[in-house]
């Protein structure tokens, strides 16, 4: 008995009932494509987010001052302990001193950069006419660009000497220049912050808006410069630390924990500043995109499922139906292993057709964004989607096909 | 499942005995039937409605089992085969033409005669020109890609016909072959019969209809299950009655 042959009478099966068998196809191919286009835009806003968290900044740890740690007045239980370096009666601030110990070479080998920040909230720019209130005008040194990713478009970022000149020179986003200037070229206009006047050098390249905050609706100007005019000598406040590599990013934690708890002298694990990680941000949010991709793959996985059932019901059917040409087939001398053949390969053959045409729809849909998000095709998944629909042809359709191989020939004739 | 030589039976039947259902609802069909059959002879089993003609029919077709009793045919002994044996018997050494004529819709007079040898193994090229043959001698040669549903009753009898002989099957079976065709297709299937028997077939055929029996060399009459006669109206080795007396 040649292959070939049972191939061809599984394709003249499926062949007289076009409509029943398109049909079918149809439940497996709905299946198919839904499992990859959803793990695929699954994929996609992982990725998308992914992206918005690499923007704020690659390797980079933030270092802010907590008020809830240290030895604050309210506290009170926290002063008896720690017995070595004696009761701490204030949380220390972050201050130029520790941007500055963190920069040592022996002691931070994985730091690459140190930018100490501080913000001067709300100041209010004006060029002649226009003013406009920034929402975040920021002092500190040149390292913070490359940190924070934030490249330019325009001009030129300011430079050490001009951290060291405490010169008024300043970066401003796209919102602050389109505020202020709209479409004059703003490079060397003086602009003034709250009556001090400020040079532009450059123009950040457009961010867009994460989230509530306008990521353009900044200015940058060197450290001495903001504190001289805008915030004061006082306390920073933030640390940015650029770690030298994606995989020392928590390397360089624990160099900065111990360094700044040394400082600070802490020795619980209350310490009273914080340290937010890019990395870990993006592992606990790629864990939680994760969980999203699955939760759509399994809801597509249900509907390939339900396509598989229906590819049995249509063989039932199908055998049923057949179940005399079954008999005449048996009575001329078929053997068991071409009537299963037959029947187990129509089911896969439907299956296959379906999950294939599934493949190519997916194939097409993805090229489409989907609500707001670029999905992107996961190669796993194409394989898995078709692998399990092939198999849910075999399983499926082997009761079936399994039953009509073993009827008896009487039995099969007599069949009405 | 080589014949032996000499005078071994096409067919040997010994005391086979079928029954239907359980206890009260028992139904002997069969009450221990033995026969021969010779090789070339052409017997016709005769009997009302129930006396168990298809019964035998379709045990000796391997279609069905019997509850005892053995049978060989062409020296086999069925009852020893397994399923994969007895689909290979009865591809090569049995063939079957039933009342209803069970040809395939949807599949052309050709590819219905051409089945049983794409079962057994043929290649493509042998088992059309053996197809072709077997629907010329049905005389059917200008209707090879008609389907069955645009051929009339005594056309789809003999496109059974030659697919039932299309493996050169040992032995032919027919189960009431003209009980479904009208007078001048009836005339048609039993020519075609008789040729098979002079050229030396084996042909076991049943009927209720004495003008078929007339065509066999031997009748043998069931009642209730059981053999009530047993008569010879040719001998084995010569030609069927109907043909001879032309």
């Amino acid at each position: 008995m040649n292959q070939l042959e049972i191939l061809r009478f599984a394709l003249r099966g499926l062949l007289a009932n076009k409509m029943r068998s398109s049909l079918t196809t149809l439940g497996i191919l709905i299946g198919v494509a839904a499992v990859i286009m959803l793990v695929a835009v699954g994929e996609g806003s992982s990725r998308s987010i992914q992206q918005n968290i690499q923007r704020l900044g690659a390797n980079t740890l933030t270092i802010s001052p907590s008020f809830s740690g240290g030895g604050g007045g309210g506290a009170g239980g926290m002063r008896t302990q720690g017995g070595n370096t004696g009761p701490r009666t204030q949380a220390r601030q972050l201050s130029l001193a520790d941007a500055k110990a963190l920069t040592d070479r022996t002691l931070a080998p994985s730091v690459t950069s140190v930018s100490p920040v501080v913000t001067a909230a709300s100041s209010t720019a004006a060029y002649g006419a226009a003013s406009h209130t920034i929402a975040q005008f920021v002092g500190t040194y040149p390292s913070y660009f490359e940190a924070v990713n934030k490249p330019i478009a325009q001009g030129t970022y300011f430079f050490n000497e001009d951290v060291l000149a405490a010169r008024k020179v300043v970066v401003l986003g796209q919102t602050v220049v389109e505020e202020l200037f709209g479409t004059v070229d703003p490079i060397g206009k003086q602009v003034s912050v709250s009556g001090v006047p400020f040079t532009v050098v450059g123009v950040l390249k457009e961010a867009g808006s994460t989230g509530m905050q306008d990521a353009d609706d900044v200015a940058i100007a060197p450290l001495p410069a903001v504190q001289q005019s805008l915030s004061g000598f006082g306390s920073l406040n933030s640390i940015v630390v650029q770690a030298t590599g994606a995989g020392t990013t928590t390397t360089a934690q624990s160099e900065v924990t111990a360094i700044l708890n040394q400082r600070h002298g802490i020795t619980n694990d209350n310490p009273d500043y914080r340290i937010l990680n890019q990395a870990t941000l993006q592992e606990t949010v790629s864990a939680a995109t994760g969980t999203f991709t699955v939760l759509l793959g399994a809801v597509a996985a249900i509907s390939l499922l339900v396509g598989g059932i229906g590819i049995t019901n249509i063989m039932l059917v199908t055998v049923t139906e057949r179940t005399r040409e079954i008999g005449i087939r048996k009575a001329i001398g078929a053997p068991r292993s071409a009537i299963l053949g037959q029947f187990l390969l129509e089911a896969t053959l439907l299956s296959l057709v379906g999950g294939l045409s599934g493949v190519l729809v997916a194939f097409l849909g993805t090229r489409f964004a989907i609500a707001g998000i670029e999905p992107v095709l996961v190669p796993s998944s194409v394989v898995l989607a078709l692998g399990v629909s092939v198999g849910i042809g075999l399983f499926f359709g082997s009761y079936p096909a399994n039953r009509a191989a073993k009827l008896r020939p009487i039995q099969a004739l007599r069949h009405e | 499942m080589t014949a032996p030589d000499g005078p071994a039976p096409v067919l040997r039947v010994s005391d086979l005995v079928k029954e239907y259902g359980e206890g009260d609802a028992r139904v002997r069909a069969l009450r221990g039937v033995s026969m021969d059959v010779e090789r070339g002879d052409y017997v016709a089993i005769m009997g009302a409605s129930g006396s168990g003609k298809s019964t035998l029919m379709n045990i000796l077709g391997c279609l069905d089992v019997p509850t005892s009793g053995t049978y060989l045919i062409d020296g086999a002994d069925v009852g020893l085969l397994d399923e994969h044996q007895l689909a290979i018997l009865r591809n090569r050494r049995v063939g079957f033409v039933f009342q209803s004529f069970n040809l395939i819709p949807r599949m052309s007079a050709l590819a219905n005669v051409e089945l049983p040898l794409v079962y057994g193994g043929v290649g493509l090229a042998e088992r059309r020109a053996r197809a072709l043959a077997a629907l010329e001698q049905v005389g059917l040669a200008d209707r090879v890609h008609h389907e069955p549903n645009q051929l009339s009753g005594g056309q789809q009898q003999r496109v059974a016909v030659a697919r039932a002989l299309v493996t050169a099957p040992a032995l032919l079976l027919a189960d009431e072959p003209t009980g479904n065709l009208d007078t001048a297709s009836t005339g048609d299937v039993l020519q075609i019969m008789d040729r098979l028997s002079d050229s030396g077939r084996t042909i076991v055929l049943i009927t209720h209809e004495n003008d078929v029996a007339a065509h066999a060399k031997r009748v043998i009459r069931l009642v209730d299950g059981e053999i009530v006669e047993d008569r010879r109206q040719a001998p084995v080795d010569g030609p069927p009655p109907r043909m001879a007396a032309l």
